[in-house]
């Protein structure tokens, strides 16, 4: 596959692992976070601990948007989806992550009618194929999907539709960053900043990062090689006491990023005052909403829903491990009580939470070699 | 959600301006290519493709030129440790604490 | 690490009701069997949880197997219910080196199901049988009212002749046994995934669907005492099947992933899709854990059968770590393959 395999190439990975080996102060530890869920679970499904040095050390950001979502607002679509007539569409990752009273895919194994989709076009579609149900697109994610989102309510409105809705629970990634920048628990020397939501937002929103916080970032694409780039250029960067947005996924990411994405979302969405994300507490003007011009297509217009904050289950340190405080395993549930059959969590559940990527991937760290 | 993967444009649609028949690795779908400006992309170009739209049209040249420095700093890395005369024993100690 | 031995332990089953994933072929799977079935069926040619039962019936030894189909749809690219219906328990025979004798088939049916759509899956489960050379010798037929069955569930029972020339066993694998992979894995479920469309791809992707019986009929007349193990990977793919193997040993498996073969629009699809390769069930496919001394003649005799071309040794037994299947890519980098977990692909057999 292009533009994939180049970049899984053994030999050149194994070339710029040898540049990382040799680059490292041997004296200095180094703390790299990377903030997104999709290089958590790149760096753990691609093995690449096994190629970095002893002293860089991993901690796994709150870049996963099933991740943060509170429990609450699981149980506000659910609740959504259990009424007569509704159709309830999301993500595949949403299907297995539990709200008060189960997940979504046992809520369909009761009877609602809740349905898998790929694109929130597919959710689109199934609403024009079925005029006497409501279809309602729970959507996820940060910047990278939202303009998707938009550009899907657009469509349903030159399309006409009266059944068509969407649970809007879109977040942005530079409050949250902020956020584990200010936590006192924090002491990350430098980020690997998440790729594709760069590609929307561009890489300046980082730049306060650099000159207030002086701590390097360099936006990262997702294959092994350029996780490895990046940590490459974060490395180079602190031992030169240097802090700078940089930006290592140039064949996809312009530092000026997507107008036609950004202009989109700035059409249908509005920033919350606040919205609150699993871990990380309350942060002001950190989600999207349903501008009024689109209400027709605002579930949370149109429906009633609870609205209840649900706190995490007892002994469930979910917070902890998405501000990076504390390690997967180090969770006192993990692997017991929490694991991904019996998800007590969504990190436990999502393809990029740091739970799930520890548990299904589990290091084994020993020198190895292929069989033949 | 970041899973995002890129793809090659086999056709724009005539009727739908806005949607573009695109392949990844021996699958094909329908993607709406509305986030990119018009005129950006067309047949043989490739995209980056996420929940059935395109975000980001793929730079091939940047990606040529990144493939070729990475490529020759693992290869200037050997250069280096060859006119040291390291043995090849030593190279595979070192690959070992890499591994560690 | 607590995960590990915690998977060791016999799994309870406490769930309170009935999901889909307990039928994926998965952890639930397992836990369901084990955890609730098993123990009130107890008896010794149901412990052994192998493909087939085998049993002996004064001195002579049989196997029987019985598989139960619900795939939607029940026509796809490169096969159809009544195919997958004889082919699977064929092979589920063939894996436990027992030679096809005869087959049954019931049939479950859904009132205002169309007579051509039977007929045609009647006439499906004649040609796959016949090509086979095993007769189908009886079964029943119930019909359930309109909106049940889905149109037509089957399920097939097979019993067939162990081989004397080989004992299988998973507990006799050892350290350096090579694990041999017949030809490219994940064409079954992605054609399924396509097949029903509802997530708009589409890709020139046939099931794989096959009697492997003559694989292993070459193996058996070529390396019989070499061979330790085999497995037909449907439900779960790979990574289950030999999740399930490690588990019953004292070793565990070392996987080289850029030697297991794949058509590209199943990496393709996994790719879009964040799925797994080594998830996906393959319906012509098999696993096989052969002893180094026999590996060259095992993967020519498979090889040597039309259709075998493709086979390949992805990967060998290794004394750790043990219980765990590794896999280890082109660089050095490693990580577990572990067992599915969900149904990220609900009724694809």
């Amino acid at each position: 596959m292009k533009y994939v395999d180049e970049f899984r190439e053994p030999g050149i990975i194994s070339g710029v692992a040898r540049e990382l080996a040799r680059t490292v102060d041997p004296a200095r530890h180094y703390r790299v976070m990377e903030v997104c869920g999709g290089h958590t679970h790149s760096i753990y499904r691609h093995g690449l601990r096994d190629v970095l040095p002893a002293n860089i050390e991993l901690v796994h950001g709150p870049g996963c948007p099933v991740c943060v979502l509170p429990t609450g607002r699981v149980d506000d679509g659910l609740a959504i989806a259990a009424r007569d007539g509704v159709v309830l569409t999301c993500f595949g990752d949403m299907m297995r992550v539990p709200g008060t009273k189960g997940t979504p895919l046992e809520m369909k194994a009761r009877g609602a009618d809740i349905r898998m989709v790929y694109s929130p076009l597919d959710a689109l579609r199934i609403a024009e194929q079925h005029p006497q149900k409501h279809i309602c697109f729970f959507s996820i994610g940060f910047e990278t999907t939202a303009p998707s989102t938009a550009l899907t309510i657009l469509r349903a409105r030159e399309l006409g539709l009266q059944n068509f809705s969407v649970f809007c629970n879109h977040v942005t990634i530079v409050p949250a960053m902020r956020a584990i920048l200010d936590s006192p628990d924090m002491r990350i020397d430098g980020f690997v900043g998440p790729g594709h939501v760069s590609s929307i937002t561009g890489c300046r929103p980082y730049e306060f990062i650099a000159a207030d916080y002086r701590k390097p970032v360099v936006v990262a694409g997702f294959e092994p090689l350029d996780i490895l780039e990046a940590i490459l250029m974060v490395v180079r960067q602190l031992n030169a006491g240097e802090a700078r947005v940089e930006n290592q996924y140039k064949r996809i990411v312009p530092w000026e990023g997507n107008p036609p994405a950004l202009r989109a979302m700035a059409q249908v969405f509005e920033l919350r005052p606040y919205f609150e994300w699993r871990g990380l507490g309350f942060i002001s003007q950190s989600a999207l909403a349903i501008k009024d011009a689109f209400a027709a297509y605002d579930a949370e217009k149109l429906f009633d829903i609870p609205g209840v904050r649900v706190t995490d289950p007892r002994g469930a340190q979910c917070g902890e491990v998405l501000k990076g405080v504390l390690k997967p395993p180090q969770c006192k549930l993990f692997g017991t009580e929490c694991n991904p059959e019996h998800p007590v969590g969504a990190l436990m559940v999502s393809s990029e939470g740091a739970c799930a990527a520890y548990y299904r991937y589990a290091v084994y760290s020993a020198a190895v070699e292929a069989p033949a | 959600m970041c899973l995002a993967i890129p793809g090659q444009i086999v056709e724009l649609s005539s009727e739908q301006p806005l949607l573009a028949r695109v392949e990844v690795g021996g699958v094909q779908r329908n993607v709406n290519v509305g986030l990119l400006d018009p005129g950006e992309v067309g047949a043989g170009d490739w995209i980056l493709i996420h929940v059935g739209f395109a975000l980001s049209k793929i730079d091939e040249q940047q990606a040529r030129d990144q493939l070729r420095m990475l490529q020759a700093m693992g290869e200037d890395q050997l250069a280096i440790e060859e006119i040291r005369g390291y043995s090849f024993a030593d190279r595979d100690g070192e690959l070992d604490e890499i591994r560690r | 690490m607590t995960t590990i031995e915690s998977t060791r332990r016999t799994p309870r089953f406490a769930d309170a009701q009935i999901e889909m994933a307990h039928g994926a072929g998965g952890t639930a799977s397992r836990r369901l069997v084990e955890g609730l079935i098993g123990p009130y069926f107890s008896n010794p040619a149901l412990q052994a949880f192998s493909d087939a039962a085998a049993l002996s019936i004064e001195g002579t030894r049989i196997a029987t197997t019985a598989d139960g189909f619900v795939v939607k749809p029940l026509r796809f690219p490169g096969g159809s219910i009544g195919e997958l219906a004889v082919n699977g328990t064929l092979n589920d025979l063939a894996v436990s080196a027992a030679k096809p004798v005869a087959l049954m088939a019931t049939l479950i049916l859904e009132a205002g199901l169309a007579t051509s759509t039977l007929e045609s899956e009647i006439e499906a489960m004649a040609i796959a049988a016949r090509k086979a050379g095993v007769p189908i010798v009886g079964g029943d037929t119930k019909v359930v009212e309109h909106g049940m069955a889905d149109g037509m569930y089957v399920s097939t029972f097979g019993i067939g002749a162990t081989d004397p020339r080989v004992t299988l066993d998973p507990a006799s694998i050892r350290p350096g046994d090579r694990v041999l992979l017949s030809g490219p894995i994940g064409a079954h479920g992605i054609t399924i995934l396509l097949a029903r469309g509802e997530l708009d791809f589409q890709a020139d992707l046939v099931s794989d669907t096959r009697c492997v019986w003559p694989f292993v009929e070459a193996l058996l007349s070529r390396c019989g005492p070499g061979l330790r193990w085999m497995r037909d990977p449907t439900r779960g793919g790979v990574a289950t099947a030999l999740n399930e193997l490690v588990r019953s040993s004292e070793y565990g498996i070392a996987l080289s992933e850029e030697n297991v073969p794949m058509h590209d629009a199943v990496r393709g699809a996994c790719e879009l899709l964040g799925l797994d390769p080594l998830h996906i069930a393959n319906e012509g496919q098999f696993l096989a854990v052969v002893a180094p001394g026999y590996a060259d003649a095992a993967l020519e005799a498979v090889r040597s059968v039309e259709g075998g071309e493709r086979a390949v040794y992805i990967g060998e037994v290794r004394a750790e770590p043990k219980r765990r299947v590794v896999g280890i890519n082109g660089y050095g980098g490693t990580r577990v393959i572990d067992m599915l977990v969900g149904d990220p692909l609900p009724r694809i057999c």
